[in-house]
């Protein structure tokens, strides 16, 4: 019994809600950064350590709701970049610093290392080629071994040669950029989701930024608005930047695929700007991702997924592992990435992160590797800021974040002491990926996004698994309308334009008779 | 020493639906008295409550019965038996050695069993399954979660609706639609034969007007938020979209009725072998799978088309699992028994000689007066002739011990004119 207890203490304490310190009408800060994505988030979180104002603006309903959560999850070694680059510099910084970050914030992350495969002998010379770039951007432990080496690790794989890299890590992207927003919002950062900005105008000398929401006045502006950085710098008259929508197609394997590869599987580079090929990442749930596929597109907003690039997924999963069992695919999905380098250019153009105009940050062209390195980057921002601004470190800085205790990473010890303690845990709502409904209670009441059903399955995993939603969403539904008294035509699956209802059954025929 | 409670118990029916009401109450009539059936959901009966529709019990009772009515038999008699049910209860994992770990919100929870009878139904294939392009915004359901929101949770899904694929669910969604005041604009099937019951496609779509498009796809979905149309394209010989030949059709719901498969999560990580075909598990004529006292029947065996099939596949699994927590059984060698040419599959998938039997099987293609023909190697040792046979209609064949006695193999395959 008293064992019981010691276990579900922490438990009970860690479901406390965090405190909601959104919206206020505050709206002057120090500095201002434009997008929740993953880098913006880690830059508020970096800046919250200090003594100001700080206001973090999205335009979506919740954060890491662009390219933020439909990428590989990888954290990369600095294998790819040249010497010198910011992005070699930022990558190798930023994998160094997220161990322990991601403690800080209990973002689950292993370091499953990565094999770059050469299946004929020039291939191995790319092998050398980018082992020695590695080894410039001061990436440890790189090594090439045989293909018997290689079947010994990881027998279904047939290669000559493969690059270990046994650094390279796998995390969920979006949980840490959720984590990073909480983590911030905890330390006073003011974060506002659906708030898109349309102007901004140098005023008192600072910015006037005009929003959907109403204004907002700032002494710093920090651009990270990703795919619409060029946009947000041409509201200030810095109007050079084109950014190259750029699609990115994922497929999702079944958890009963999981032990086909325990490394990330990538083939050598395509030599086209920034495309690393399509590669094979276990995830952190155990699942396996094929992908990305890289397509130039139109419309930044199209995040369609294909047939043709769907069948190019599996013909280049079917050439790493032949014997990817393609009926185990559980979902596709697809997001866009901003790169700044032209289509028709072989290499891949650097990160832009400067003070262009005074107390203007630009970040443009943040595409890979920015996951690995946005706790670096959130590092030289405060570096860049503390050069205009006095910023003295807060003495109640809090840099820990806890989650609500997912139920299926317990032991059945664990399990037990969390039911005890609170029956929501016993009550499993997503059946695939064991998720109770006090996972769920507690991400419907996050203290940053609307009460969507996305906003539940980035922070659970409830709907993420094999049967996609169709034990847990009526569930939710059930739940939302029971705890929340969210009538049916307000239940909104990703946005607040993606209602999943009209309304109540029989309220077509009511019309009618009307 | 665990910090949960551990329980003894005869026999452990994981599922609370039509398989699993029939196991235990044949399970209790075939003398066990130890016994707890675990159901996940807040009710019993499994997806019967949700099939307001009647057509159900036919078979059985010769009469017309809903799904909440039919289940309702069940619930009575067990009820009656007092057979011990936990609801809202989820079986977390069960172990070779027949551990079976159950949360809830009264607690974690060990069933040590001598028997198992596994029951889960099954789950519906999704968009991700067949890899269906285009965007991801709301309005896009699979049939039976549009069936629960429609009937147990009253939330209309939408009102101008496409249906993908022509399985049963989805052609009783046409018509429950259609019946709500919404639009169904086309039953869509990639097959050029349905996939439902005859009846069904007389009930639900032709009386009701509905467009039934044989040999068709979704091969996109439009709309970033909620769906605003799909593109539908006919298909080839080898079931591939014909370019060119696209058509859109504005719609603001996806209903997609495109297979159910097996739900044996539970199964698979204790061991026991699945059949790559049906994604149920591998069992012999008393329902026994490849692991000892461990049984299964229902969907989460084969996917059937009518729920009396269910419960009587379901009451031999129980009186099988009785025999052996009774200690009843003996170990007998078998023979393994095959899908030949024309057969999906047959269950069981090994027999012991000279015991009466019954076979389930389902063919490939729809066919008129076709013959069915059972072989010990390359002899042939019995032929069923059938007037019409259909892959949405499950064939049962019941075979004597005599007609079994001595064969060394079994292989069922739709003989050639």
């Amino acid at each position: 019994m008293t064992a019981i207890l010691i276990i579900a203490l922490p438990y009970l304490f860690l479901s406390i809600k965090v405190n909601k310190a959104r919206l206020t009408m505050d709206n002057k800060s120090d500095v201002l950064v434009i997008g929740a994505g993953v880098i913006g988030c880690a830059i508020a979180r970096e800046l919250s350590r200090f003594k100001i104002k700080i206001t973090l603006l999205e335009k979506e309903v919740d954060v890491g709701s662009g390219v933020s959560k439909g990428n590989s999850g990888v954290l990369h070694t600095g294998l790819y970049y040249s010497k010198g680059s910011l992005k070699a510099k930022l990558c190798v910084e930023g994998r160094l610093m997220f161990p322990a970050l991601a403690k800080q914030l209990d973002v689950p992350y292993r370091l499953c290392g990565k094999h770059v495969i050469a299946r004929t002998e020039e291939e191995l010379e790319d092998l050398k080629d980018l082992k020695a770039v590695g080894e410039g951007n001061g990436v440890e432990g790189l090594t090439i071994i045989s293909g018997e080496e290689l079947k010994k690790r990881e027998p279904r794989l047939d290669a000559l040669y493969a690059l270990y890299s046994p650094v390279a890590g796998i995390f969920p992207p979006y949980l840490f950029t959720i984590a990073l927003a909480e983590n911030a919002l905890n330390n006073d950062v003011k974060i506002h989701v659906n708030t898109k900005v349309s102007a901004i105008k140098q005023a008192n000398g600072g910015y006037k930024v005009t929003t959907n929401q109403g204004d907002f006045y700032t002494t710093f502006v920090v651009n990270s608005a990703g795919l619409y950085a060029d946009k947000i710098s041409a509201m200030v008259g810095l109007d050079d930047y084109k950014l190259y929508p750029c699609r990115g197609e994922y497929l999702l394997l079944d958890k009963t695929c999981g032990d086909l590869v325990s490394s990330m599987v990538y083939p050598v580079p395509p030599k086209i700007a920034g495309v690393l090929g399509v590669h094979l990442t276990p995830t952190i749930d155990g699942n396996i991702m094929i992908g990305p596929t890289e397509e130039f597109i139109d419309s930044r907003e199209d995040t369609r997924t294909t047939r043709e690039k769907i069948e190019e997924l599996v013909e280049g999963a079917k050439d790493l592992l032949p014997p990817i069992p393609i009926n185990q695919i559980i979902y596709g999905f697809a997001a866009v990435r901003s790169k700044i380098t032209p289509p028709e250019e072989k290499t891949s153009r650097d990160f832009i992160i400067r003070e262009e105009l005074e107390n203007f940050i630009n970040m443009i062209g943040m595409e890979s590797p920015g996951l690995t390195s946005s706790p670096a980057i959130a590092k030289l921002i405060v570096q860049m800021v503390k050069k205009r601004m006095d910023l003295k470190e807060k003495a109640d800085f809090n840099p820990i974040r806890k989650r609500t205790k997912p139920f299926n990473e317990a032991s059945k010890t664990e399990q037990a002491a969390l039911i005890k303690a609170d029956p929501a845990y016993g009550e499993i709502v997503c059946r695939c990926e064991q998720v109770s409904k006090r996972e769920v209670l507690d991400a419907l009441d996050n203290p940053i996004s609307e009460k969507t059903v996305s906003a539940v399955k980035y922070r659970t995993r409830a709907g993420m698994g094999r049967c996609h939603g169709g034990f847990c969403l009526p569930k939710i539904v059930e739940i939302l309308k029971e705890e929340y008294g969210v009538p049916p035509e307000e239940i909104k699956l990703k946005n607040l334009d993606s209602s999943l209802f009209i309304g109540k059954t029989k309220g077509l025929r009511e019309s009618e008779k009307k | 020493m665990s910090e949960f409670p551990s329980q003894d118990v005869d026999l452990v029916v994981v599922g609370a639906g039509p398989a699993g009401l029939a196991a235990a109450i044949s399970a209790k009539k075939s003398g066990i008295q130890d016994l707890v059936v675990i159901e996940r959901n807040d009710w019993l009966g499994g997806i019967l409550p949700q099939c307001i529709h009647d057509g159900f019990g036919l078979e059985l009772f010769k009469e017309q019965l809903t799904g909440p009515e039919y289940a309702q038999r069940y619930i009575d008699e067990l009820k009656e038996m007092s057979i011990s049910c936990m609801l809202n209860s989820m079986v977390l994992e069960i172990t070779p050695e027949k551990k079976v770990f159950v949360a809830s919100p009264k607690g974690l929870l060990c069933f040590s069993a001598k028997g198992i009878v596994l029951a889960m139904g099954c789950r519906e294939r999704t968009r991700g399954q067949i890899c269906i392009p285009g965007t991801r915004p709301a309005g896009v359901y699979t049939a039976g979660v549009a069936q629960n929101l429609i009937n147990l949770k009253n939330v209309m899904v939408g009102k101008d609706i496409v249906i993908l694929g022509s399985g049963d669910i989805g052609l009783i969604m046409a018509r429950r639609l259609t019946l709500e005041g919404a639009k169904v604009h086309a039953v869509v099937e990639i097959l050029p034969h349905t996939n439902g019951l005859p009846r069904n496609i007389q009930q639900c779509l032709i009386d009701y007007d509905i467009p039934l498009l044989l040999s068709h796809t979704v091969t996109e979905i439009h709309g970033q938020n909620r769906v605003e149309a799909v593109t539908i394209s006919p298909v080839d010989e080898d079931l591939k979209p014909i370019r060119g030949k696209e058509k859109k059709i504005q719609c603001d719901t996806l209903l997609l009725s495109i297979g159910l498969i097996p739900e044996n999560d539970l199964s698979r990580n204790f061991g026991v072998k699945l059949s790559p075909v049906t994604g149920g598990s591998m069992v012999d004529e008393t329902l026994e799978t490849s692991v000892q006292g461990v049984f299964a029947c229902g969907n989460a065996l084969h996917v059937h088309d009518v729920v009396d099939f269910v419960t009587l596949e379901a009451e031999k699994a129980g009186k099988s699992a009785a025999e052996y927590v009774l200690g009843k059984t003996q170990k007998v060698e078998r023979i393994p028994v095959e899908a030949g040419d024309g057969i999906r599959y047959v269950l069981p998938c090994s027999i012991h000689p000279g015991v009466d039997l019954e076979l389930s099987i389902r063919v490939i293609c729809p066919g008129e007066n076709v013959a069915i023909g059972f072989f010990d190697g390359r002899k042939l040792v019995k032929t069923q002739k059938f007037r019409k046979v259909h892959p949405a209609q499950m064939i049962k064949i019941k075979m004597k011990g005599s007609e079994t006695s001595a064969i060394n193999s079994l292989k069922v395959e739709v003989l050639r004119k």
